[in-house]
């Protein structure tokens, strides 16, 4: 199940890199949280999947699931959670001053 | 010693509390007693029975780098000149600018330097030196662009900076070669192994490194022309560094190094040879300036090149003579380089085809002027030290041996070069002097009506003549207490000379009379060969070299930034990941860090596929779906296909906020979405796409391959253990996620909250408060 899961999460990386190689500004938002998506799906692979029990201590029981990849993954959602959000605000903020959401017409001028 | 050396530095932070009183008190007076209380200290050392001595800091120990100052008689002297001719800098300073400059600026970074220099000079540890030696090249930096507003200052400190910098790192080089071979960080300890440097297949190296950092800070030939344009610098910051002290940091160095170099040919031929060519080439070019500065730039350029011969070759003779007329040199070219900064103030010019028949105006300057020229040309008199030293330089010229027959050839140049430098010297001696002093009076070409300085103003240079008339009068009492220890110290044993004013009819006499002679006749006869100049140096001048590489430099740069950094996101994008990627996958390659077998995995269920399928399914349609709704719900898709995974996978802390993201995240989308415009079917051409598709697959593969092979070696045991463990001991907690979130790891997630704060201010930032109230 491992190898599928690194497999599921590679697509999700290479249609987020895709994403992020557009040109409009929400292609590229959608490319972020496709990547932190991935990302945080490798992660939890990387250390073994359904290995013992949810980390929740119950008595009697002696085999647990890793909760250390699922402590940092868990930071990491909230952390995407947070950049998403801002990359959202800024695309909205970007297109109502400059009127484009196409980052070709977004660069800045040659003597900056 | 410690205390004398960082006093400066020390003072000139108080120097901007100190400047705020400009208006009532010159800042000048108030630190005027760091320099002279210097020179005391270093004076007390002065005298027939001193012996060298040192002090020791760490400054890091483990690199072997401490702050060891060690006093001999070479450091002596130049401690004494740093020391002294900054006492009277500083105090004609006070008259040379008004309140109304920035004085506070001028002083500390005057004050850098004097610290500067003094390590320089007092350091033992080649790095210590290394590091005062660049503060220097900064401080000259910032004292010849002082006057920043002017275009030409900023150019020649511009200028002085890049060939000083690059002489800089050409030393650290050198002395990096140097440790290595020796092992040790001490110039004395290096001194002391100098046939294993010799020996050494570095040598040539370390030789080239340290010719070339002392030829560039000593304004050696071809790299001078920085000089003649720090004369942008005030005069006073003239006098000093680019006179008396800085330039002759180089002089220092090659002095220092002397007795390791000493064992080599090659090391008296290099140095001779610039030393000679320079010497020759600045009196020549110095007949041809105009401006009062730049006839003296040029002249000290020449007594550079004369100092750094008479090191090359290297005899007590020659060696004794170098550290007699870095003195002689300090005292004269001071004293004119003051008196050039006088007439300059009084008549508001500097250039000598205006001037002429101030003689009446400034009696005084003009009898200061006189001793100095006159000492400077090497005049055969009793009472001018440059005569001493000059015959001296002529007397070194001629004792030379040649081991092969293009040496002998050169050996037998010498005394005729020699000869010809001086006569340049003497006639650009005598036009210094009778140009701004005799002749025409013209009073229409004078922006100011001419008269004497401030008595105060005059002092400084009148010091300095007195030094030099003392030194040529009494030239044994100065031998014995203080040049004979400096002439020790860089010939490496007892080299005891005296001077004599009569040396009786000996070639070295000769040579000085064919000097005087023929300059007096070339003196009279100068407007009709002038035209020489229009031959040579005519259209050839290295400073059409050095503007030239600066600006293909420019050029060449902008090129290369313009080409990379074209503000195009996708291109920075696709440049990182093909750099990760390239980087990645050649470690992978070269480590055989690529590993297939697959072992210890968890079974597949058929739940887990159809999850899997879905969102893999989901991922690739965002790539080809045009509706922006429909983009949003699928991207949705993909993020609760991943919180069903989590349940799956026994992760019901992740299920949860993965859920509650998602939801949130789905909401913002849509709230944005709504005001922004719709996807656009993808216009860029098939090229531009095939290398995204290319990127996109390769990466996927690449992360793929990592994951496999990461998945197989697991270098260390999982430090997980202990958190199962302690979560409910030590922590109180069953949910060991949370525990390790708000316990074990509190700190992190606090920081995680910052971030979010942060966030969530600069979307409050965006949305609500807006700089142009009128845009929509």
């Amino acid at each position: 199940m491992e190898i599928i899961m690194t497999g599921l999460a590679s697509i999700l990386f290479g249609a987020g890199i895709y994403n992020l190689l557009q040109k409009q500004l929400l292609r590229i938002v959608v490319g972020t949280v496709l990547v932190s998506h991935g990302a945080h799906l490798y992660f939890l692979t990387m250390a073994q999947l359904k290995r013992g029990a949810p980390p929740l201590v119950v008595d009697g029981v002696t085999e647990y699931t890793d909760p250390l990849p699922q402590a940092l993954v868990l930071t990491a959602i909230v952390i995407a959670f947070g950049v998403t959000s801002f990359l959202l605000v800024l695309a909205y903020r970007t297109y109502t001053v400059n009127e484009t959401d196409n980052m070709e017409e977004l660069r800045g001028s040659d003597h900056e | 010693m410690i205390y004398a050396v960082f006093a400066p530095l020390i003072f000139a932070v108080l120097i901007p509390f100190l400047s705020r009183w400009k208006e009532k008190v010159h800042t000048g007076w108030l630190i005027l007693p760091v320099p002279f209380a210097i020179f005391l200290y270093f004076l007390l050392h002065v005298g027939p029975n001193f012996e060298p001595h040192m002090q020791s800091v760490n400054w890091i120990p483990s690199l072997d780098i401490s702050l060891s100052f060690y006093l001999d008689g070479l450091s002596l002297l130049f401690a004494l000149l740093i020391s002294g001719i900054g006492t009277l800098v500083v105090l004609y300073s006070i008259y040379y600018l008004n309140h109304k400059e920035q004085l506070g600026h001028f002083y500390t970074y005057l004050y850098i330097f004097m610290t500067a220099m003094l390590g320089v000079v007092l350091s033992d540890n080649v790095f210590a030196l290394y590091a005062f030696w660049e503060f220097t090249s900064i401080s000259s930096f910032l004292l010849i662009g002082y006057w920043h507003y002017r275009e030409r200052s900023r150019y020649g400190a511009l200028k002085s900076m890049l060939i000083t910098i690059l002489g800089g790192f050409s030393l650290l080089a050198g002395i990096l070669l140097l440790t290595i071979v020796t092992g040790t960080t001490s110039i004395r300890e290096m001194v002391g192994q100098a046939d294993v440097i010799v020996d050494s297949h570095y040598f040539p190296f370390i030789l080239t490194f340290l010719l070339l950092g002392a030829f560039t800070k000593s304004a050696q030939f071809p790299f001078h022309i920085w000089l003649p344009d720090a004369m942008e610098a005030p005069t006073p910051v003239s006098a000093y560094l680019h006179s008396a002290t800085m330039v002759k940091a180089g002089i220092y160095l090659m002095a220092r190094f002397s007795p390791i170099f000493a064992g080599d040919p090659n090391f008296f031929f290099i140095l001779s040879l610039f030393g000679i060519v320079t010497l020759v080439w600045g009196s020549y070019m110095a007949v041809r300036q105009t401006d009062l500065k730049g006839i003296l730039a040029y002249s000290t350029i020449s007594q550079l090149g004369m100092i750094m011969a008479m090191l090359g070759f290297g005899t007590d003779v020659a060696l004794f003579a170098a550290v007699f007329h870095i003195l002689n040199h300090a005292t004269f070219k001071g004293s004119l380089f003051m008196v050039a900064g006088i007439v300059d103030h009084e008549t508001g010019t500097r250039d000598i085809r205006k001037l002429g028949g101030l003689m009446t105006f400034m009696p005084i300057s003009f009898t200061l002027m006189i001793f100095g020229t006159f000492s400077m040309a090497g005049v055969p008199l009793p009472f001018l030290n440059g005569f001493y030293s000059k015959e001296m330089f002529f007397d070194a010229t001629l004792v030379n041996s040649a081991t092969s027959p293009f040496l002998e050839a050169f050996v037998v140049a010498l005394p005729i070069l020699a000869v010809v430098g001086s006569i340049f010297t003497f006639i650009y001696s005598m036009y210094l002097f009778f140009g701004t002093f005799t002749g025409k009076y013209k009073e229409e070409e004078l922006p100011q009506k001419p008269h004497e300085a401030p008595k105060m103003m005059l002092l400084p240079p009148f010091i300095l003549v007195l030094g030099v008339i003392t030194i040529g009068l009494f030239p044994e009492v100065f031998n014995q207490s203080l040049i004979t220890h400096a002439a020790d110290a860089v010939f490496g044993a007892e080299n005891n000379q005296d001077i004599y004013f009569w040396h009786g009819l000996v070639p070295a006499f000769y040579m000085s009379i064919a000097v005087v002679v023929l300059g007096i006749l070339l003196y009279l006869t100068k407007s009709k060969w002038e035209g020489i100049y229009s031959v040579l140096p005519g259209r050839l001048s290295f400073n059409r070299v050095y503007d030239w590489l600066i600006e293909m430099i420019e050029k060449v740069s902008n090129k290369i930034t313009t080409s990379y950094m074209t503000g195009s996101l996708r291109f920075y994008m696709v440049l990182l990941l093909t750099a990760i990627f390239a980087i990645t996958l050649g470690v992978l390659l070269k480590t055989n860090g690529i590993n297939f077998e697959v072992t210890d995995v968890a079974p597949i269920t058929t739940q887990e596929l159809i999850v899997a399928t879905i969102m893999a399914i989901a991922a690739i349609a965002t790539i080809f779906v045009h509706n922006r709704i429909a983009v949003i719900l699928i991207v949705g898709v993909v993020g609760y296909g991943l919180a069903i995974l989590f349940v799956f996978y026994r992760a019901p802390d992740l299920a949860l906020t993965q859920l509650i993201v998602e939801t949130v995240t789905v909401v913002l989308f849509m709230l944005c979405f709504y005001h922004l415009p719709n996807l656009k079917k993808s216009t860029t051409p098939l090229f531009t796409k095939g290398i995204n598709i290319i990127i996109s697959v390769g990466f996927g593969l690449l992360l793929m391959v990592i994951g496999v092979s990461a998945y197989n070696s697991r270098a260390f045991d999982s430090i997980s253990e202990y958190f199962i463990e302690n979560a409910d001991p030590l922590a109180g907690g069953y949910n060991m996620v949370n525990v390790i979130l708000v316990d074990f790891r509190g700190i992190d997630t606090l920081f995680e909250v910052a971030v979010l704060f942060g966030a969530a201010l600069a979307i409050i930032a965006m949305i609500k408060l807006r700089r142009d109230k009128g845009a929509k």
